[in-house]
């Protein structure tokens, strides 16, 4: 039972401050010496990955410490171990000076340490009120005190301008308001230290300011806050001090008054890119993927969180146009609508000049687009089925999988599926087995060969060599070099910049929705990269590019 | 590509070792259930699994377990429909009550030429059961109402209606049964006697002159549903569809599979099977709809389902099972004293173990051949190292990094591990 309520930990932080003789948010940052967090070499293994090593970052009580990173940076791991959901392979925690071996949430939270997920952990049925207590119950002999918790929890809301009755139901909440009730749940268990995972990924701007406002708040009551983002404009905002991590290293902290964007974004992309690939064959003049003004929202309803925004791309014959961008941009939206599984608000699509937007998905799959999807078990293989049943899945209705659209045919289904694993060095002992049973990179080479053999005439390869081992990787770039080769105009989705800048003739930006950038993969530089990804650069920089600037 | 003599071969006598066990285990652990509580009541189940062998093989009775498994395989049928598209129609009970009141009704009222009268009454208990299962489907698709929850009401608005309204209008009432009028001689099915006389030996007759039993000519039908739900499923598009949709939602919806009309698709059809299960008795036997109509089949076809894991041939051997024990359960009242409400324990424990034993038996089959598959390439491997032909730390084995590649136990990992170690 979590005995302390918000306001004696209120009252305890007072205590602190007072000690150490600051009163001000502002002076706190003055506070020298060991920070409230501190973390000394702390290492991460997963097999066959190092998410964390000799991570070392100490964090200032009462200061806005951000972590910025690109995906697969280590962020959240590292946010995790802080935590207490994951336990650090070597390293020391230090609490407020003390060493600590969190062992589970609960555990941070007695710390005083909480977290605000990325994905609400709200039960939609229940009050606010109710929502916040959970677990966390003020009670009297089994009774839950509900006057006093009520008292609690509205003075909170008020606190940090939650503008709705505590008995309101959370499923009537807007989402910038559902965040706040995980703030506030977090803060009613006494925390005065509060990790906040991407916080403003699901919001609208309105509701980031209100969120800024919210945690400058939470921070002149002289709580410590730690928050990841990777956008910069955000970042410099927000934040007193950044910590850039970098494939599993903090590459620095730094003062936000002596930080630029462009430093913070060259030092999350690194000094040093890939080398493009040099094609010997130019692209073709025939445009074989247009899309024109794609915009999409959230929901129907909800027009101000667009999703993507005027989208404008085209691809030629024998071109890869990669699509860089971190994560959580649009990219699956934009993947989900050239597939015809999500409509569109505005724009239209042409493939070979033909305008698609009426096609249903079975159309566009069987005439003219090859898929690559980006979680190949969850979108591409029916697992538990053997082989050759999943060599046909997309194209089922075609030769040689089946006669007349109707009647399958497993005889050359098998054969065809035979060739595949010949043709793209698919590692089976047969195409009985199933799915299940090969490694990633093999099931990868099999979605490749299926969607390869059928001539499609676009291909969209959704992080094609995530997840696999290197061999399959390089294996996996061969066929998309390939498929360049053969004609195909492919559109390279991707986080992974070795990939996006050895494979693509066009590098396009994707941030919030937006393509704010194209650029050329043998001239591009880590800092424009990096500033384009992260939005500290102005779109409108570059003359080339279609902007929309508002 | 190349495939060598036993490559072709590999894993088939493994798979057809387990397509054999799980079903005897299953039985094996259920008859054990049924023996420990029979010794537990004081009975004796040597004694009582005596009886239902020797009588369960006699001839009479074998037909009445064919007749009893007849609409329990139909009902089943039509669940696995329904299974393969992973939607659960509970509502077969109601759909063939209703739909063998109409088709006995309305089959009542003219007269054909005997092919076409049975086939008539036979597409009009098939429209009415798809017809009765159209409205849980449509609510599903257009207002994503769970279908367990708007058959399971569809199942009691429909035994009542027929209940309340369509019998009370459509029966005649004498001194002890209430009923149908009679299907004219040009809607009744032929039995199969012949068939079974042809085949085994003469059927006991009774001092009357009539055989004592009939083999029911729904049979037939039941085989061809049979027969065809396997073409169906596994042999047609659409079928595929269906299938693809159950087993991965997502990766069938990006294939171009529309998932609206494969719930459609497959409710219909389950419907239309689900039509099928009263008229064994309504074509062959009763010739109309009576208060003694055979109710409770439509839940006992999602056992039978489970049981045979919604394959054609595995629900035929489960449907059999079930008549075996219906059938032998009175028996055994008569001859051990023994109640028969032990076969109900056996068939409740039966679909208990039946989950847990597939699961398990899945399981150990898919590790099974990824060990076979990682095998196999081990030693293509070596082979062709020693011809000095694979690259040294080509990624040959499933997973390049693993430390103990080359050695024979557990070479590489496939996925499907890797995906239980991190979740």
């Amino acid at each position: 039972m979590n005995g302390f309520s918000s306001e004696e930990a209120i009252v305890a932080v007072d205590v602190a401050d007072a000690e150490g003789g600051a009163e001000t948010a502002n002076s706190e940052s003055e506070m020298s010496g060991a920070g409230v967090i501190e973390l000394r070499g702390i290492s991460k293994f997963f097999p066959g990955v190092i998410a964390n090593e000799n991570i070392n970052l100490s964090v200032r009580k009462g200061e806005i410490h951000a972590i910025c990173g690109e995906n697969g940076a280590g962020k959240s791991t590292l946010m995790k171990i802080i935590y207490g959901m994951q336990s650090p392979d070597e390293g020391q925690i230090l609490v407020r000076g003390r060493e600590v071996r969190l062992r589970s949430p609960r555990h941070a939270i007695s710390c005083g340490i909480g977290m605000v997920h990325q994905h609400f952990m709200l039960a939609d049925n229940l009050s606010v009120l109710e929502n916040v207590i959970l677990g966390a119950e003020p009670t009297n002999l089994g009774y839950i005190l509900k006057h006093q918790a009520e008292e609690q929890v509205a003075k909170l809301s008020d606190d940090y301008g939650l503008d709705v009755s505590v008995h309101t139901h959370v499923e009537e909440l807007a989402v910038g308001q559902r965040q706040k009730v995980e703030i506030i749940k977090a803060l009613f268990r006494g925390v005065d230290i509060l990790i906040l995972d991407e916080p403003t990924s699901v919001l609208v701007p309105q509701e980031v300011e209100d969120l800024f406002v919210a945690m400058n708040g939470m921070k002149a009551q002289g709580k410590t806050l730690l928050f990841i983002d990777h956008k910069l404009d955000e970042v410099l905002e927000i934040a007193d001090r950044i910590t850039v991590l970098r494939a599993g290293h903090s590459v620095a902290t730094i003062d936000k008054a002596k930080a630029t964007a462009d430093d913070l974004a060259e030092m999350m992309i690194g000094s040093e890119l890939p080398v493009p690939e040099i094609y010997e064959e130019g692209t073709g003049d025939e445009v074989l993927l247009q899309i024109e003004g794609v915009s999409l929202n959230a929901t129907a309803a909800d027009s101000r969180k667009e999703i993507l925004k005027d989208i404008n791309i085209s691809v030629h014959k024998g071109e890869i146009v990669g699509i860089a961008g971190v994560e959580g941009n649009g990219q699956t939206e934009l993947m989900e609508v050239l597939l015809g599984t999500r409509k569109a608000v505005s724009g239209k699509i042409f493939m070979e000049g033909e305008d698609i937007a009426k096609w249903p998905t079975r159309k566009r799959r069987e005439e003219k687009l090859g898929f690559i999807p980006e979680d190949r078990h969850k979108m591409g293989l029916m697992l538990p089925s053997p082989l050759w049943e999943n060599a046909m899945l997309g194209h089922q209705g075609l030769k040689p999988y089946a006669a007349g659209g109707f009647w399958l045919q497993p005889r050359s289904s098998k054969a065809k599926c035979k060739e595949i694993v010949a043709d793209f060095d698919v590692r089976t002992p047969g195409v009985k087995v199933p799915a299940d049973a090969l490694s990633g990179g093999n099931q990868q080479k099999l979605i490749i060969g299926r969607e390869m053999s059928m001539n499609p005439k676009v291909l969209i390869a959704a992080h094609p060599t995530r997840g696999i081992d290197v061999g399959a990787q390089a294996a996996v770039w061969d066929d998309l070099k390939l498929a360049r080769q053969e004609g195909l105009a492919v559109l390279l989705i991707s986080a992974d910049l070795d990939e996006l800048i050895g494979l693509s003739d066009k590098l396009l930006v994707i941030f919030r929705g937006e393509i704010v950038a194209e650029l050329d993969p043998s001239e591009v530089t880590p800092r424009e990269l990096g500033s384009y990804m992260t939005g500290a650069a102005q779109p409108d920089a570059d003359s080339e590019t279609h902007t929309d600037t508002d | 590509m190349r495939q060598s003599f036993g490559a072709r071969f590999e894993g088939v006598p493994r798979r057809a070792g387990w397509a054999l066990l799980t079903p005897l285990a299953t039985l094996g652990i259920a008859a054990l259930v049924a023996a420990a509580i029979l010794l537990v009541t004081g009975y004796s189940p040597v004694s009582a699994a005596r009886t239902m062998w020797s009588k369960g093989w006699e001839l009479e009775t074998v037909i009445d377990m064919l007749n009893r498994a007849t609409p329990l395989y139909l009902s089943a049928i039509a669940v696995a429909i329904g299974f393969r598209m992973n939607i659960f129609n509970i509502g077969v009970e109601g759909q063939y009550i209703l739909a063998a009141l109409v088709a006995a009704y309305i089959g009542a009222q003219f007269s054909f030429w005997p092919p076409l009268h049975i086939a008539i009454i036979i597409l009009l208990a098939m429209a009415t059961g798809a017809a009765w299962i159209a409205i849980p489907a449509i609510l599903k698709v257009t207002r994503g109402v769970h279908e367990v929850i708007s058959t399971i009401m569809m199942n009691i608005i429909g035994v009542s209606f027929v209940a309340a309204i369509l019998f009370n209008q459509w029966s005649q009432r004498d001194v002890l049964n209430q009923k149908t009028p009679d299907i004219p001689e040009t809607g009744r099915m032929p039995d199969l006697n012949s068939v079974v006389e042809f085949l085994v030996r003469d059927i006991e007759v009774r001092p009357s002159g009539n055989p004592k039993k009939f083999l029911l000519g729904f049979l037939a039908v039941a085989a061809a549903v049979g027969i065809l739900y396997h073409m169906y499923v596994n042999r047609t598009r659409s079928g595929y569809d269906l299938r693809a949709g159950g087993i991965n939602s997502d990766a069938a919806l990006v294939a171009g599979i529309n998932p609206k009309k494969m719930i459609l698709t497959a409710m219909l059809l389950s419907g239309a099977v689900a039509g099928l299960v009263g008229l064994p008795e309504i074509l062959g036997r009763d010739y109309h709809y009576d208060l003694e109509f055979t109710q409770m089949l439509g839940f006992n076809g999602i056992a039978v389902a489970l049981i045979g894991q919604n394959h054609a041939a595995g629900v035929a051997l489960g449907a059999f099972l079930f008549g075996f024990l219906d059938t032998t359960g009175p028996i055994l009242d008569t001859v051990d004293e023994a109640p028969e409400e032990i076969v109900t324990i056996i068939k409740g424990a039966m679909i208990f173990v039946a989950i847990i034993v597939y699961a398990i038996a899945r399981r150990q089959q898919l590790a099974d051949q990824a060990r076979a598959a990682n095998r196999m390439l081990a030693q293509r491997v070596r082979g062709e190292r020693e011809n000095g032909q694979a690259p040294i730390g080509s990624d040959f084995y499933t997973n390049g990094t693993d430390d103990n590649a080359g050695t024979d136990s557990d070479i590489g990992r496939t996925s499907a591990e890797e995906a239980r170690e991190n979740p």
